[in-house]
């Protein structure tokens, strides 16, 4: 049918094309104009004050530290959680809906709920205290303990981004079916060789999402900093908020969103490079 | 020593029965097939025997010694999966490298076993491919080569060559039996296809509802089932059983008394291979009318009824008989097989 009409599957396609085009195409032009524009004219007065803004190199530094940190343990408790969960029979399905309850929490409430965790008088110095290991409140939070703070935000970010991965990477383990392993099993592979010479480069497509995904996000990491650290621990959409509502300048705020749409847009091609999946081996 | 007892092993999935207590031994060397209906536990026994599946209860034994709390790898055998599980991220040459690779055969080693295997079954032109580009038949024969690469002391295999051609399927079966006798391996060998069963086998166990019903040797389980459901499902055509007044210890076949076993009540299963008979005269002949005479070169196939009860019969494609004839059929008495009428099973053989 639709041979006789080719433009149907056009048709039917435009109101999301247009829709993406309005909302989307449009305010991003506008961005990358009002970022390499000054007056009305090409531009690079915003980009200069950007970069020798003191804090620029600090939310540069802060957030790669962060994503460094963060993604890998992500995955590699996530991979852990998949594989614990693929061996339990009964019950399965409420571990996971536990699991994934953090999904469901926004990010400004997680870093609100660390925080009343971690605060002066927080959870955290009660339990210490109670046990005797402090004598009076410790801060954890402030300038003056940057590794605190900087494990502090980084388990948190942990806490609430881990159940997205693990969702993806359940699934691509359950892609996998368990003959393979089996069959490893039976000619001599120990449980480590085949996790690692079966079951991950099976799970790759799950994997690369994954990773691209989360680093994404952590390129955009924001509310639970902000909760935690306020600005003790800039990063780089901490700094475009100050720009945009603090100073008032729409122009460094938007190079500051082309800097991180460029960083995102860099991380994903690297990863689809480095872990390219070939669809001659997959199952 | 490396001989199979499997003792007494259950197995339930939940409320259902897959394996009612089998007991089997498969001696050091023996090649014995498992033959059964789909869903009759071919598989789940092979998967017990290879470690993959806890029995509810029963013991695996290997040269005498428990295997039943061993991991697989520890079992010191190899097996051919039903769905091949070839692995796709690896070359076929990885794939029949894999075992002794886990082994930390040199690469020396590893290559000559590989060509030796991949030899065998016709895959060299694939051993630089990934498996997903090759056809079911193609993975099936790497999944044989990668179980024949450790040289195994005992090979399990799950229907390994279901998915070949039949010109190809008759020269890896003949291969594979040669291989396997030369090296003495003890194979478990599951089909479906009873002519393969009865070519390759020291021994056949049918199996059937989770039940071995029979073991024996091919000719032995041919002409003596020992119950209705193994002489109807060996064979083609199946065995004829036709339900045959006794009187006197005996039971009349034209004008011919056949003896019947002691102890039985007035009425016995009479079971008839279709070619165990010969044209004979009426009345001396048993009477059988022909409903449809097929003549398939080879021989002529005669279906029609023996005491109104449906029967298949072969004779020599020479004689002539046609649809609609009632012929008289002399029985060969070595090869008939008494059933109880009761319970299907079969008598002890009469000496005639
Ligand atoms: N994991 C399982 N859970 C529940 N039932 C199962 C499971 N595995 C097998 N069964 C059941 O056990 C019975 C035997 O299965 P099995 O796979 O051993 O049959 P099979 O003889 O190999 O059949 P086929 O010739 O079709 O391969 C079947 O009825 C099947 O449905
Ligand atoms: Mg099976």
């Amino acid at each position: 049918m639709t041979q006789n009409r080719p433009w149907i599957p056009y048709l039917l396609i435009l109101p999301s094309v247009a829709f993406l085009a309005l909302l989307f195409v449009v305010p991003l032009v506008q961005t990358i104009w009002l970022a390499l524009s000054d007056n009305g004219a090409p531009s690079l007065a915003n980009a200069e004050r950007m970069v020798t803004d003191i804090n620029f190199t600090r939310s540069v530094r802060n957030t790669f530290l962060l994503t460094i940190v963060v993604v890998p343990v992500q995955i590699a408790i996530a991979l852990a959680m998949g594989a614990m969960v693929s061996k339990v029979g009964r019950g399965r399905e409420t571990i996971l809906w536990i699991w994934t309850i953090p999904l469901g929490i926004s990010d400004l409430a997680a870093g609100l709920v660390w925080l009343s965790i971690l605060q002066n008088t927080g959870y955290f110095n009660s339990l210490l205290f109670s046990l005797g290991v402090i004598g009076r409140q410790a801060s954890w939070l402030s300038y003056q303990t940057p590794v605190a703070l900087f494990i502090a935000i980084a388990v948190a970010e942990i806490w609430r981004g881990t159940a997205i991965v693990m969702v993806i990477i359940v699934a691509g383990l359950n892609q996998v079916p368990k003959e393979f392993k089996e069959a490893a099993e039976i000619f001599g592979a120990g449980p480590w060789t085949r996790f690692w010479r079966i079951t991950l480069p099976l799970i790759r497509p799950a994997l690369q999402s994954a990773l691209i995904l989360r680093t994404v996000l952590a390129f955009e990491v924001f509310a639970v900093v902000y909760a935690l650290g306020g600005r003790n621990f800039p990063v780089l959409v901490g700094e475009a908020y100050n720009w945009q509502n603090q100073n008032q300048n729409y122009s460094v705020a938007a190079v500051y969103a082309v800097l991180i749409m460029i960083i995102s847009l860099a991380a994903t091609l690297i990863y689809l490079k480095a872990l390219k999946v070939d669809p001659e081996r997959l199952p | 020593m490396a001989d199979i007892v499997i003792d007494r092993i259950r197995k339930s999935f939940g409320a259902f029965q897959a394996l009612k207590e089998v007991s089997l031994t498969i001696n050091d060397g023996e090649f014995v097939s498992l033959l059964g209906p789909s869903g009759c536990g071919k598989t789940t026994l092979l998967r017990i025997i290879a470690g993959l599946e806890t029995s509810t209860s029963g013991d695996v034994r290997i040269g005498d010694r428990s295997i039943i709390g061993l991991a697989p790898k520890d079992r010191g055998l190899a097996m051919v999966f039903q769905n091949y599980a070839v692995f796709p991220h690896m070359t076929v040459y990885e794939n029949v490298a894999f075992g002794l690779r886990m082994q930390k055969a040199d690469d020396a080693r590893v290559k000559a076993q590989v060509e030796k295997a991949a030899g065998l079954l016709h895959i060299e032109p694939y051993l630089d491919r990934y498996p997903n580009k090759l056809s079911g038949g193609q993975r099936q024969r790497v999944a044989v080569a990668r179980a024949l690469a450790v040289e195994p002391k005992v090979l399990l295999m799950d229907e390994p060559l279901s998915n070949l051609d039949a010109l190809l399927r008759l020269e890896m079966r003949t291969e594979l039996k040669t291989v396997l006798q030369s090296a003495g391996t003890t194979t478990i060998y599951v089909t479906h296809d009873q002519t393969e069963a009865m070519g390759l086998s020291d021994r056949i166990a049918v199996m059937h509802n989770g039940v071995v019903e029979q073991v024996g040797h091919p000719v032995e389980i041919y002409n003596h089932p020992a119950t209705r459901f193994v002489g109807g499902f060996i064979g083609n055509p199946p065995m004829n059983f036709i339900k045959v007044p006794v009187s006197n210890g005996q039971v009349a076949a034209g004008a011919e008394q056949l003896a019947v076993p002691d102890d039985v009540g007035n009425e016995i299963v009479l079971g008839l291979r279709g070619e165990a008979v010969e044209l004979a005269p009426l009345p001396q002949g048993i009477e059988m009318k022909v409903r449809v005479a097929e003549p398939m070169g080879s021989h002529l196939l005669l279906t029609g009824s023996i005491h109104d009860q449906p029967v298949r019969v072969i004779l020599p494609a020479s004689e002539t008989v046609k649809s609609g004839d009632t012929i008289g059929l002399k029985l060969d008495r070595r090869r008939i097989t008494w059933l109880s009428p009761e319970s299907g099973k079969s008598f002890p053989a009469v000496s005639a």
